[in-house]
């Protein structure tokens, strides 16, 4: 087992994001937030409760997105479905998509076509903390990112956060 | 998470979990069903054939919106207008469906027990969509979904099923449901249309008089007389049924209490529901309609999970 990032630089990392989040959309006015259910939900929690505190109690306009019915692999392993909550339109919008690793990139190809599904977006942007480089099985990239680690497919990252009564850590086992 | 049966031949096979795993999924579908786009691409390599040997507006409409909203691909097949009607036997017409490469079946006949005996002999997921007077599943689940949705819970809920008990594939499969998820049960109507044994076989309570049925409930699932299953007159007329078991307005304001008020449909209308009550505040009647799509794509969705 392997520490990644520790409770400070996850702390330091979820800061950062939230800046680079800000830097490229100031004010959010035309941007919104949307969380990948359930474990993405974790970090967009974070990362929008740190942009409330950079723009004010201005309100942001803040998602949760489930892509169960988009999976590829609908046949071969069941998944418990979980809540979606897009209490907005998403056309022309700037849209951020927040997830804890960024793997194979299949979860981002489900929910980029789920996405449709809630109008069409102006552009649509990924944020990580983790991005598990050189094992992607699709062209898919992220533009935010925590931290970029080469890992074997054997391995696994996992993300504790203090949200699920853990300290915030992320470790390579 | 995933179901404990291959198919959804009726509430008794299914356990506890298996009923919570697709009230939460339905909870899903529903809001997928509020979207702009109102479907999902879950099932689209599935395909759906809609076997109905006895006539449906609701459950077939239902079951179709169902599978389209999931992208499935649909065949329809009614009785009437088939092959059926020239002498073909239910497993022939099945396997020469199945042929087509088909891999679920959606399935209503007024034989008790014909889609378990399908299930026996082919390889397809089957989907009761009513059989007889024995069970129709997913009729159930979307009157508990739609209970639990107006009340918030199951367990305890008092819950009077009233009317044509004898002939009701529903009354039987929502009591299967009800006690599973602990909730209270009694049955109420005319003592012809209540079956004798159903005390010692189910230990649910039974009321001849509708208004202390009302008295103690919290919902009230009303069901159609089945006119068409019952080939004696088990009560005098029509009217007199109206008169002492028919629920009105009137018998509703004169209650202490405000209760729930379901119906599977078709209605009656001025038979076992008066349009003031069918149509009033307390029904939530077209909610149960709007929800069954929901729990359909549910139990659709599971169980194509489980072919291999």
């Amino acid at each position: 087992m392997k520490a990644i990032l520790t409770e400070q630089q996850v702390a330091l990392s979820i800061k950062r994001l939230a800046y680079e989040i800000y830097e490229n959309h100031l004010n959010l006015d035309n941007t919104v937030i949307i969380g990948i259910q359930p474990r993405g939900i974790y970090l967009s929690d974070r990362i929008v409760e740190e942009l409330k505190t950079i723009i004010g109690d201005k309100k942001i306009q803040y998602g949760k997105l489930d892509i169960t019915f988009y999976r590829d692999d609908v046949r071969k392993s069941l998944h418990v479905a979980n809540a979606t909550d897009i209490p907005f339109s998403i056309e022309n919008k700037h849209v951020v998509i927040i997830d804890d690793v960024l793997w194979t990139g299949r979860t981002i190809r489900s929910a980029l076509d789920a996405l449709l599904d809630f109008g069409r977006a102006s552009t649509v942007e990924l944020c990580v903390l983790i991005d598990r480089r050189f094992s992607r099985e699709l062209p898919i990239h992220a533009d935010y990112v925590g931290a970029a680690i080469d890992t074997f497919s054997s391995q696994k990252v996992i993300v504790r956060w203090k949200q699920k009564g853990d300290k915030d850590e992320v470790v390579l086992m | 998470m995933e179901l404990s049966t291959r198919h959804l031949l009726g509430i008794k096979d299914l356990t506890k979990d298996d009923i919570n795993l697709i009230l939460s999924t339905a909870e899903q579908f529903k809001e997928v069903l509020q979207r702009p786009v109102k479907k999902v691409p879950s099932l689209r390599d599935v395909t759906i054939v809609n076997l109905f040997y006895e006539n449906s507006t609701r459950t077939r409409m239902s079951f179709e919106l169902a599978e389209r909203r999931l992208s499935a691909d649909v065949l329809n097949f009614a009785a009437s207008s088939s092959s059926a009607a020239k002498g073909e036997t239910l497993l022939d017409t099945v396997n020469n469906i199945l042929s087509m490469k088909v891999d679920m079946v959606v399935m209503r006949h007024s034989a008790s027990g014909a889609p378990h005996f399908l299930a026996k002999h082919i390889p397809a997921a089957i989907i009761n969509a009513g059989d007889g007077i024995n069970e129709h599943p997913t009729q159930a689940l979307l009157d508990a979904f739609s209970m639990r949705e107006k009340t918030g819970r199951l367990e305890g809920l008092k819950v009077a099923i009233i009317g044509d008990i004898m002939h009701s594939r529903v009354a039987l499969s929502n009591i299967y449901l009800l006690t599973k998820m602990g909730a209270e049960i009694m049955v109420a109507g005319p003592p012809t249309l209540i079956p004798k044994y159903i005390t010692d076989a189910f230990g649910i309570r039974v009321e001849y008089n509708i208004k202390k049925a009302l008295e103690w409930c919290d919902v009230a699932n009303v069901l159609r007389i089945q006119l068409e299953r019952q080939n004696q007159p088990l009560f005098s007329s029509l009217r007199e049924y109206n008169i002492a078991y028919g629920i009105n307005r009137r018998l509703l304001e004169s209650l202490k209490k405000e209760i729930v008020i379901m119906h599977p449909g078709p209605i009656n209308r001025g038979v076992e529901l008066d349009s003031d009550v069918a149509d009033g505040p307390f029904s939530i009647i077209l909610n149960q309609v709007e929800n069954g799509v929901a729990v359909r794509m549910a139990a659709l969705y599971l169980l194509a999970n489980r072919q291999e």
